[in-house]
């Protein structure tokens, strides 16, 4: 695996070191192509295969954040070289926390699937890919509309920081 | 297989809408009573903020982790409150102030509070506004 180590210019700036806030859009875009797919091939066996490829990649996502992960990677070897340098960078928590939201809901979908409920893939495939579709479409932040509802389930996190 | 193509496309169709709809008034200044009736409060001041209010005006900005938009929204404001004498630009973490986002009705991030030299909340902006959008907010607000 080629090592990818940090652009100076992230080393250089300050305290929470920022990413390319077009690498979670991108990584985005290939979610909601698989999802579709899903969609599509539902209820077929290989639906179940790209589902838990979709399960997969935010598990990765999530433990790895937005810079380790598969998608992150791409965009960083293929994408990003070609393009020019973003404006701003982006705070890297953000992208990660919509990963775990990502995870919760397709891995859902895929154990309820497996447990034989019907259309469970489909349902949360759709709203899966209408989160990575808005996010890679318009930006769309989950965190952020989602804050009352953090609020609601963490009440204590800030005690137990 | 087409069936199935034409209905993920609807679906990709309506949740670009309904993201239409939810977003095409942020960034701008609301009225403080249409916008949000339910919130109970309409003035801030020093003492509620901890900080001194502007001259003119003062945005009061409620963040969270997990909140691009705020930090975008923080840029922008900062740099008009810079700019501008008398304007003032509080930003605070929604989680820490629960007493706060409960008495302005507080229920996604940003919000941005934008009160008068009084203290007086005359509208709010939910969503990060444009540097013009900012500036255009301070119409509202007596010179």
């Amino acid at each position: 695996m080629p090592d990818q180590s940090t652009p100076a210019v992230e080393t250089a700036h300050p305290h929470p070191v920022g990413i390319d806030p077009r690498g979670p859009r991108f990584g985005a875009a290939i979610t909601a192509l698989l999802l579709v797919a899903v969609l599509l091939l539902a209820p077929a066996a290989a639906a179940r295969i790209v589902m838990a490829v979709v399960v997969l990649l935010f598990l990765i996502g999530v433990t790895a954040g937005a810079q380790g992960s598969v998608q992150g990677r791409v965009f960083r070897s293929l994408i990003r070289p070609r393009l020019a340098p973003p404006p701003e960078l982006e705070d890297p928590r953000p992208p990660r926390f919509a990963q775990l939201v990502g995870l919760v809901i397709t891995a859902l979908g895929l154990v309820l699937d497996l447990a034989g409920v019907p259309y469970a893939l489909a349902i949360s495939a759709g709203f899966a890919l209408v989160a990575a579709f808005l996010n890679a479409a318009f930006g769309f932040c989950l965190g952020c509309q989602m804050y009352p509802l953090i609020r609601r389930w963490a009440p204590g996190r800030r005690e137990a920081v | 297989m087409l069936f199935r193509l034409i209905g993920a496309i609807a679906l990709l169709a309506v949740s670009s809408l309904a993201w239409w709809l939810w977003q095409r008034r942020d960034g701008y200044l609301q009225g403080a009573t249409r916008a949000a009736p339910w919130h109970r409060e309409h003035r801030v001041s020093s003492g509620l903020l901890g900080v001194a209010l502007g001259s003119r005006a003062t945005f009061v900005q409620f963040s969270s982790d997990f909140c691009q938009p705020c930090r975008r929204a923080s840029v922008v404001l900062a740099r008009v409150a810079a700019e501008l004498p008398g304007v003032a630009h509080v930003e605070l973490d929604a989680e820490a102030h629960h007493e706060l986002t409960r008495r302005f009705g507080v229920l996604r991030t940003p919000t941005i509070l934008l009160a008068d030299h009084a203290g007086d909340v005359v509208g709010r902006i939910s969503g990060a506004p444009t540097t013009a959008q900012a500036l255009d907010a301070l119409g509202a607000v007596a010179e």
